[in-house]
């Protein structure tokens, strides 16, 4: 039964239907009859954000946190143009959005009207659908198909762009049960032919490897749950990209460690050595394979992937699996259960004493310091002084980000949110009171540079004006400190503007923002500094001053393989020579 | 790559230079797409092939089932297997496709393209265009005494064969549809 509204009124009682709790928006000339809605009601949160950026990494947190959509309300022109960065980010790293968009009347659509853009052509490649809705009766079906469209399949943001006289007018209503997507049917069920072969092969294996991805964590617990079942039943080792960190906890006997350009010895090196990869839920992205011709170059790849483009775009696989990681990962523990658990157990004893070898270079070590505050050193401690708490974390874009994929360590999915196919700096402040807002109980901590936090520090106020606790861990050296790290190795050693000169006082800017900041410069301070910053009941900046000049190890040098790794403060200089050096 | 210093063929290469300038062969293939025919799906094909950096030989499109608001988009495209592959994977993943046919390896299939071109002259190159144009039974849709429109239909090799005969002959504009495809057999 159809009921009649305006299209405004729908918008609300669409979202609600849709179970949302939570909208990020600002509003603006185009969507002021939906703020009036929204002035109307209880039932939907309305997160009020300093910069339209924000409300989209905010809702990008909230998804990853939670595993819901995130829903963003911003106006037309500037409104949309604003959210394109945060669209972008959550299409590289599949991450379900619903923006909704305010737009000029239809009447002057086309004409350079005030805050006029066109919407849908700037955000058709940075969604993965967007529809401009012209009829009111149109509306309430568009936004049902839009949150089926970024939950399901590969996830991804979608948007609606919504003109002012669509949202005035009246129309008739219809609810999520009523809509149909006949070109859009993503496939869940993996072949079983395929994935008996690749049981047959896990059952002869003698060096396998899991290589899991996000795929993992957006299908969803029971993927996790699966995964660590098969990891503990084949007794097979597992790596995981910067996006998957958390599927597989880190405290598990068969983790040996992120891989990839800042990943771990071990890892990389069993990447190259393998004979069986299993790619689930990851794709090959080319911060995990280095040099294309010489990745993996023995190993038998088989790829569980939910998106059929993922396959074969840069790395060609033996074995395709197209469908949901979950689905296929519970078949695959069927048939191999059904076929007698068997696996190639003396193989892979002898693959876990040579990953202990690997292990044993401990890639990780950095020369410690009673003098500066290493940055290592300030993961290490925060990893200890907060790991009971299962602390949700958020990062920035840069080596901290990377020092924190290594020396934190995630033992549950949804609980590590990083900007990681787009590398947004500043993504972290605002996801971090994202997921604060989801999770208003939880310990919520940003791993940020002070180069990257400042990018969104507008959105401190929004975090004090919601009551977000969130703590801003801001690694300081001052530095551009991943820009200055490639242009030691690679550019001579010309700091070109990779200095942060004129930076604010943190602690000054924490009181100006009507919270507390702290900056800590001395070792023997760190965990004092830290525990007033956990303690404290409410949103926290504590400045940590570290090491200027420290590097990000290991790395596999752009346009090297993965067994060419640099390691620790082994001599960098003139380590990416040639073709290297023009990529990114 | 020159400016680059990047070597044809360099060992070096990684994900960002993944043709291999050595080996693969370029190979022309004709994809049948049927799309819902709504706003903005042509936009979506075609921003896919620029922003990806595929190639678009040849692009037709148009409603083939008014009830069904279905459109179809015959393309023409070139390159090495793997990037055919992969366009075909990528327009399967855009929400309003519903199917991604590529005639070239389904079976045979009958290609067509219609043109119209116009020949300008006066006496023996005259007469000698109204000639030719009958040997390619192509059909004169506009005539004055200095002038013809010819029409012809075919493969876009015969259409080039005409146009490459006529341009002595005072071959002066040219308007060509495209290709449009279908899978031969039932």
């Amino acid at each position: 039964m159809s009921r009649q509204m305006t299209g405004a009124r729908m918008v609300i009682e669409a979202l609600r239907d849709q179970g949302v709790d939570t909208v990020f928006g600002y509003p603006g000339g185009a969507v002021l009859p939906i703020y009036d809605e929204i002035f109307q009601q209880n039932d939907i949160k309305h997160i009020l954000v300093r910069h339209e950026q924000g409300a989209v990494h905010m809702a990008e947190g909230y998804a990853r946190s939670t595993g819901k959509p995130g829903v963003v309300l911003v106006t037309s022109g500037p409104g949309a143009t604003n959210a394109v960065t945060g669209l972008t980010d959550a299409l590289m790293d599949s991450i379900p959005l619903v923006v909704l968009t305010g737009q000029v009347p239809t009447f002057l659509i086309g004409t350079d009207g005030f805050q006029e853009a066109d919407t849908i052509g700037i955000t058709r490649p940075c969604t993965k659908h967007n529809w401009l809705v012209k009829e009111t009766d149109q509306l309430a079906a568009t936004i049902h198909k839009a949150f089926h469209i970024a939950t399901s399949g590969r996830p991804g943001p979608v948007l609606i762009d919504i003109p002012k006289d669509v949202q005035f007018a009246t129309g008739d209503y219809v609810g999520p049960k009523q809509i149909e997507t006949p070109s859009y049917q993503p496939a869940k069920k993996g072949d079983l032919a395929t994935i008996t072969r690749l049981v047959e092969l896990m059952e002869t294996a003698e060096r396998p490897i899991l290589y899991t991805g996000g795929g993992v964590i957006n299908s969803g617990t029971g993927a996790s749950q699966l995964l660590r079942e098969l990891a503990e039943a084949t007794g097979f080792p597992v790596t995981s990209t910067l996006m998957g960190l958390g599927a597989y906890p880190a405290s598990g006997g068969k983790w040996i460690g992120m891989l990839g350009m800042h990943g771990l010895y071990e890892a990389n090196m069993a990447m190259h050595d393998c004979d069986l990869m299993i790619a689930v839920g990851a794709r090959f992205d080319d911060r995990i394979t280095g040099r294309v011709a010489d990745f993996s170059p023995g190993s038998v790849k088989a790829q569980i992937d939910i998106d059929p483009s993922s396959i074969n775009k840069v790395i060609r696989v033996d074995l395709p699996i197209v469908g949901d990681v979950g689905h296929v990962l519970e078949d695959m523990l069927k048939i191999w259960k059904a076929r007698g658990r068997k696996t190639n157990a003396e193989g892979v004893r002898k693959w876990w004493v040579q990953i202990e070898q690997w292990k044993a270079k401990n890639c990780l070590g950095y020369r410690g310091s009673d003098k500066v505050i290493k940055p290592q050193y300030a993961l290490q401690r925060l990893q200890a002084l907060t790991a009971a708490r299962k602390p949700y974390i958020t990062t920035e874009v840069g080596q901290h980000q990377m020092w924190a994929a290594q020396f934190l360590h995630f033992d549950d999915p949804n609980h590590w949110m990083t900007s990681g196919g787009l590398g947004t700096m500043g993504y972290g402040l605002p996801a971090s009171i994202g997921a604060q807002v989801a999770h208003p109980e939880a310990l919520v901590i940003n791993v940020a540079g002070e180069a990257s936090w400042l990018m969104n520090m507008q959105e401190m106020g929004t975090a004090v004006q919601f009551r977000a606790p969130v703590k801003q861990f801001i690694l300081n050296n001052e530095r551009l400190g991943m820009v200055r790290q490639w242009q030691q190795l690679l550019h001579g050693e010309r700091y070109s503007q990779s200095w942060s000169e004129s930076l604010p006082d943190f602690v000054k800017l924490a009181e100006a923002f009507g919270c507390k900041g702290r900056t800590v410069s001395d070792p023997a301070d760190l965990d004092a500094a830290i525990q007033e910053m956990i303690d404290y009941d409410g949103p926290f900046i504590l400045d940590v001053l570290v090491e200027k000049h420290e590097n990000c190890f290991p790395m596999i040098p752009s346009g090297k393989p993965h067994n060419e790794m640099l390691l620790g403060e082994a001599a960098t200089e003139g380590a990416i020579t040639g073709a290297g050096a023009a990529l990114v | 790559m020159a400016a680059l210093n990047i070597q044809k063929g360099a060992s070096s290469h990684s994900a960002y230079d993944l043709r291999d300038p050595n080996a693969e062969i370029i190979e022309s293939h004709t994809l049948a797409v049927l799309v819902e025919n709504e706003p903005g799906v042509l936009a979506r094909v075609i921003g896919l092939f620029s922003g990806r950096g595929y190639n678009i030989d040849s692009l037709t499109v148009a409603e083939v089932d008014h009830l069904g608001h279905r459109s179809r988009i015959t393309i023409v495209t070139r390159g090495t297997p793997a990037v055919i592959e992969q366009i075909k994977a990528q327009l399967g993943r855009i929400v309003p496709v519903h199917d991604v046919h590529d005639l070239t390896v389904e079976g045979r299939s009958v290609e067509r393209e219609l043109g119209l071109f116009k020949v300008a002259g006066k006496g023996e190159k005259r007469v000698e265009a109204l000639r030719i144009a009958e040997i390619f039974r192509a059909s004169v849709v506009d005539s004055t005494l200095e002038s013809f429109v010819f029409e012809i239909t075919g493969t876009s090799e015969k259409l080039d064969a005409f146009a490459e005969l006529m341009r002595p002959l005072g071959l002066s504009d040219q308007a060509r549809t495209g290709v449009a495809a279908l899978a031969r057999g039932a």
